[in-house]
């Protein structure tokens, strides 16, 4: 055990290391919604040339839907993790064919636009509907209590958020860069003519990869049901942050999104322990200065 | 900055420049007897949200730029004025400048660092930046957090003439308006808006005849920071007071819708477009909390259907330019 | 266009006796803006309309020969649209009292407006105690609550019950370091010491590494010095990571009952708070709430709720005893000077500074095992007596008490 001191500008604050490896672990469990969440918004950039700002919205639905299905179905969080992002996957999966697919030839812009008016809409209307206080969810039962580390008490349901959403990430990873389904999907976004040339359905292909970045994004609001109040606007300013984030990273690739998401939790975590003042927008003093020496993000090729 | 060898200068736009003149006429000819029949607080917040979205409409309409962050420069505008008015006791002319001076320096800053990509990328870093200093404004002590800045004294414009006077007021913004419209539309139309142009339609071209298209790009970013500034900074001396509103992102957002529904590109359109989205959040306070799902439908609505905005398709169908 | 900002479903004229001459137009008609769709709805909002109403109705304004007409706006939070509406009622649809309108900004910028144009203005909703003190005036009323007694009220209170120690988690803006300021000043007056602070940025979604410091620091009590979302987010993590459990307690400087409800008994039970008003605390409130939640979607009423129809209720004794509502000043002179007397909170004054007084008390939340219903929250663990409960007129710093 041995303490860090900082010096005058950072607060001259000292902490024991033991503190330290806590607040690490917390902000890895941050990381991990970051890393979740601009994984889904990268995979639809790479198929569809398009910035969701639904994401947040579609987020918030997933908390929603967990909610929903344990106070009027009956159904717990367990159903909830494979129910919700297949339902609001399948609401992305309508959006795209109603209102995206018409943009394609358009101006990016247009897309960011769009989603932009999708997500007041489905704000509003949750607002309208549950008023805005937040509602109540528990912790799954198997999930209840935690283990004492020795140098922090981890709750098991914040130790299951990092593991499992690193299993998703990591499945995403693998089976976009090393799959069979992932080479028709890379290769449709270098040369959509060519690909259907060859037989594979573009469009829908397009179509289910909106329907998966959104589940994935319902995902991340399940797992985050249980830690933050439900509430309608509990999307809208996470997104702004994912989307420094994305362009820390650079939205070239998976691996990317991944490492910059908890990475970035680490950051902010650790700035919470000595410069706490700061702790909202270290992730857009990092995006500055990223974009000052490396224009393209992290891991972002230059286009 | 040396804007006199465009090879592109205003040609060919003479001959069409009667419908602008029309169109300013009918403009202004509105202003002027609004006030007999329209409440006067609410075409001034009107105006100075019809100049919020003239200045950003410089930026997507004519340079192709999205920014999603244009609060950052009216709100910390709006503070700054309401600061120098109450706290250092300025005139209203020396608190709008200060207020337009802020945003003008922030949109240097806020520029240089979000030209460096383009398109998607540089909405979401002037987000990511708007939002940045949103923060900041909410820590700031002299911003009074939540509270924000009540009471700024209007004062006396100029010494004489005395702003309380809500019809005074009024002419004093309407003033401010037009001027600014104009200066907005001379820079349009001059060699300088001609290379901005040339920009928005072909980038590549642009650099490959020469121009250092990120001096020019930063020039407008800066432009437009310093007019949205002007507004925001007039809003906090109308309202007498400034707060988070005004900096918060949702701001942003609208100013994108004002632009939007009244037309991207054209010279009337945010004007229209800004009486469209004041008039729905003022008169539609009936159905309250719809506001946030209306302003949705709006936009997917402008984005599926009408592409060219309320002032877009009637000039289309006029076959004119407005 | 008489309809522009009125909901015109809530608007109801409630009585239509005789018409007096002496009141501006025939008519009082009570405005009641506040944020019908955001943050604040549950607590405030269409709830205020209904307690207006309700207020009216009791008086029996109508057989009183008063015309009582009552209007709803939603200022969405923003004090631009909030003095917009309120300029337009005063102006043109001749509103002659505001009341309620929470979020400090908005209620700051109406208090100004109704001074400039000699209106009453009864605040209910906001917290900012600043409207009895450096921005006090002859035109309003501070009814149900501020920032300082919630702050004296919980840290006085803990203190006195052994919580010596306090560690703080602040929001780091203006109403964060207030609530701070005034809670550690009670806190060190009555024996206790602060151990240390951290200001977490506003808004914040996860506390976790706030709360470990302030677990580190092993003080009695952690004070949440923060409002609404940021309020409980905290409380919920604190359960999650078990600090309550450990032995440390929660102490909200700012929360409400529909905070309690949304959290739930299960993560919010022992928590400690200030309240000026609980529905179960009397038959008197009993009856009122079980009405009230009849016209009000099942929803409980709130200690704005009753501040509401209290002010309501005082206000028409006020205007019909002077026999005019035109002159706000007089009105509200009128309502000082008069004790209150209505059915939720008793007797009770108004101050020359503006603040209503009357006993605050201190609740903690239900464990799940003790609570009978869906609305049974609160135990109350004591009472603040009036003279107690608010800031001392001569610290306010109001320029209409100072000479």
């Amino acid at each position: 055990m041995f303490e860090i001191c900082f010096p005058e500008f950072l607060g001259a604050r000292c902490i024991v290391s033991q503190a330290l490896f806590g607040q690490l672990l917390i902000g890895l469990i941050n990381g991990s919604f970051y890393a979740l969440l601009s994984l889904g918004l990268a995979v639809i950039f790479g198929m569809l040339n398009i910035i969701n700002f639904a994401h947040g919205a579609q987020y918030m639905m997933g908390a929603f839907v967990a909610f929903f299905l344990l106070q009027y179905v009956g159904l717990n969080y367990w159903y909830a993790l494979v129910i919700a992002p297949i339902a609001v996957g399948a609401f992305g999966v309508l959006l795209e064919r109603l209102f995206l697919q018409w943009l394609y030839k358009l101006d990016h812009l247009y897309g960011l636009l769009l989603t932009f008016g999708l997500a007041l809409i489905v704000e509003g209307l949750f607002r309208n509907q549950f008023g805005s206080s937040g509602l109540p969810y528990r912790v799954p039962d198997q999930l209840q209590g935690g283990q004492n580390l020795g140098f922090m008490f981890l709750p098991n349901y914040r130790a299951w958020v990092i593991v499992f959403s690193l299993a998703v990430c990591l499945i995403t990873w693998y089976v976009i860069e090393r799959t069979k389904l992932g080479s028709y999907l890379r290769a449709a976004t270098e040369n959509p003519t060519l690909v259907r040339a060859f037989g594979i359905n573009v469009p829908r292909m397009i179509t289910l990869t909106y329907g998966f970045g959104v589940g994935l994004a319902a995902l991340a609001g399940v797992m985050a049901a249980p830690i933050y109040s439900v509430s309608p606007q509990m999307g809208s300013h996470l997104i702004i942050v994912v989307f420094a984030v994305v362009v820390i990273g650079g939205m070239g690739s998976i691996m990317g999104a991944i490492v910059t998401g908890f990475g970035l939790g680490l950051i902010e975590g650790l700035t919470k322990v000595f410069f706490p003042e700061a702790s909202n927008t270290v992730i857009f003093i990092i995006m500055a200065i990223v974009l000052l020496i490396r224009p393209a993000g992290l891991f972002g090729r230059r286009a | 900055m040396a804007v006199t060898s465009a090879p592109i200068a205003a040609a060919g736009r003479q001959g069409q420049s009667w419908s602008h003149v029309i169109a300013f006429v009918v403009m202004v000819g509105f202003f002027a007897i609004a006030p007999l029949f329209i409440y006067p607080l609410f075409l001034m917040k009107a105006l100075c949200f019809a100049l919020f979205a003239c200045a950003f409409n410089l930026l997507l309409g004519y340079v192709g730029l999205l920014s999603f962050g244009h609060a950052l420069y009216f709100g910390w505008a709006s503070y700054l004025s309401a600061y120098a008015a109450k706290a250092w006791g300025f005139p209203p002319e020396f608190a709008i400048l200060t207020g337009a001076a802020t945003a003008a320096v922030l949109g240097l800053i806020a520029g240089s660092i979000a030209i460096r990509r383009q398109g998607i990328y540089f909405a979401m870093i002037t987000l990511a930046l708007a939002q940045m200093m949103y923060f900041f404004a909410v820590q700031a002590p002299f911003t009074g957090g939540e509270d924000g800045i009540q009471s700024v004294p209007r004062g006396w414009l100029f010494g004489l003439f005395d702003l309380r006077d809500q019809m005074t007021m009024y002419i004093a913004v309407l003033t401010i308006f037009l001027a600014c419209f104009l200066l907005i539309y001379r820079i349009i139309n001059s060699p300088f808006g001609e290379v901005l142009k040339a920009i928005r339609e072909n980038e590549q071209r642009a650099i490959s005849l020469g121009y250092k298209t990120d001096r020019y790009k930063l020039m407008a970013f800066v432009l437009s920071a310093t007019f949205a500034g002007v507004a925001g900074a007039t809003k906090a001396i109308v309202f007498q007071l400034a707060s988070l509103t005004d900096v918060d992102w949702p701001m942003s957002g609208e100013v994108v819708l004002m632009a939007l529904v009244g037309g991207l590109g054209t010279v009337f359109g945010p004007v229209a477009g800004a009486f469209i989205v004041v008039a729905m959040q003022n008169y539609l306070a009936q159905v309250g909390q719809w506001v946030l799902v209306i302003q949705g439908i709006i936009f997917v609505l402008c984005v599926l259907l009408f592409r060219r905005g309320v002032v877009g398709e009637l000039a289309h169908y006029l076959r004119i330019r407005l | 266009m008489k309809r522009i900002v009125s909901l015109a479903a809530l608007a109801a004229v409630l009585a239509c006796g005789t018409a007096q001459a002496q009141m501006s137009d025939g008519v009082i008609k009570i405005g009641v803006m506040n944020d019908m769709s955001g943050t604040y709805a549950d607590l405030t909002g269409p709830g205020s309309v209904v307690a207006a109403q309700m207020a009216v109705e009791d008086f029996g304004a109508a057989a009183k020969g008063l015309k009582v007409e009552i209007v709803g706006a939603d200022h969405q939070n923003k004090p631009d649209v909030g003095s917009n509406v309120v300029r337009q009622w005063i102006d043109r649809d001749k509103v002659d009292v505001i009341v309620d309108v929470p979020t400090s900004s908005v209620a700051l910028a109406v208090n100004q407006i109704v001074k400039d144009k000699n209106k009453v203005f009864l605040v209910s909703g906001a917290a900012a105690s600043d409207l009895t003190g450096k921005a006090c005036s002859p035109n309003t009323i501070h009814w149900t609550y501020d920032t300082w007694a919630l702050a004296n009220g919980t840290g006085n209170a803990i203190v006195k019950t052994g919580g010596k120690s306090w560690f703080f988690l602040t929001a780091d803006y203006a109403f964060g370091h207030a609530l701070e300021r005034d809670t550690a000043a009670v806190v060190e007056k009555n024996g206790g010491k602060v151990v240390g602070r951290v200001r977490h940025p506003f808004p914040a979604t996860d506390f976790s590494s706030f709360l470990l410091q302030a677990q580190s620091s092993k003080a009695q009590i952690i004070g949440l010095a923060n409002a609404g979302a940021d309020t409980t987010n905290a409380i919920k993590q604190a359960s999650e990571f078990g600090i309550t459990k450990a032995g440390q307690n929660l102490a909200a400087l700012l929360i409400f009952i529909s905070d309690v409800k949304s959290l739930g008994l299960q993560t919010a039970q022992g928590l400690i708070f200030t309240e000026a008003w609980y529905w179960d605390l009397n038959d008197a409130n009993r009856e009122f709430a079980k009405k009230f939640a009849a016209r009000n979607r099942g929803i409980y009423p709130s200690m704005i709720h009753a501040g509401v129809y209290s002010a309501v209720t005082h206000y028409l004794k006020a205007v019909s005893e002077l026999k005019s509502d035109a002159d706000g000043k007089a009105v509200v002179a009128k309502m000082k000077s008069m004790p209150t007397q209505d059915p939720l909170f008793g007797k009770g004054t108004v101050r020359a500074d503006g603040r209503k007084i009357h006993p605050m008390y201190l609740f903690e939340v239900k464990k799940p095992a003790e609570s009978k219903g869906p609305w049974d929250l609160y135990k109350l663990r004591a009472t603040i007596p009036t003279e107690e409960a608010f800031r001392p007129i001569k610290d306010g710093g109001c320029p209409l008490v100072s000479g």
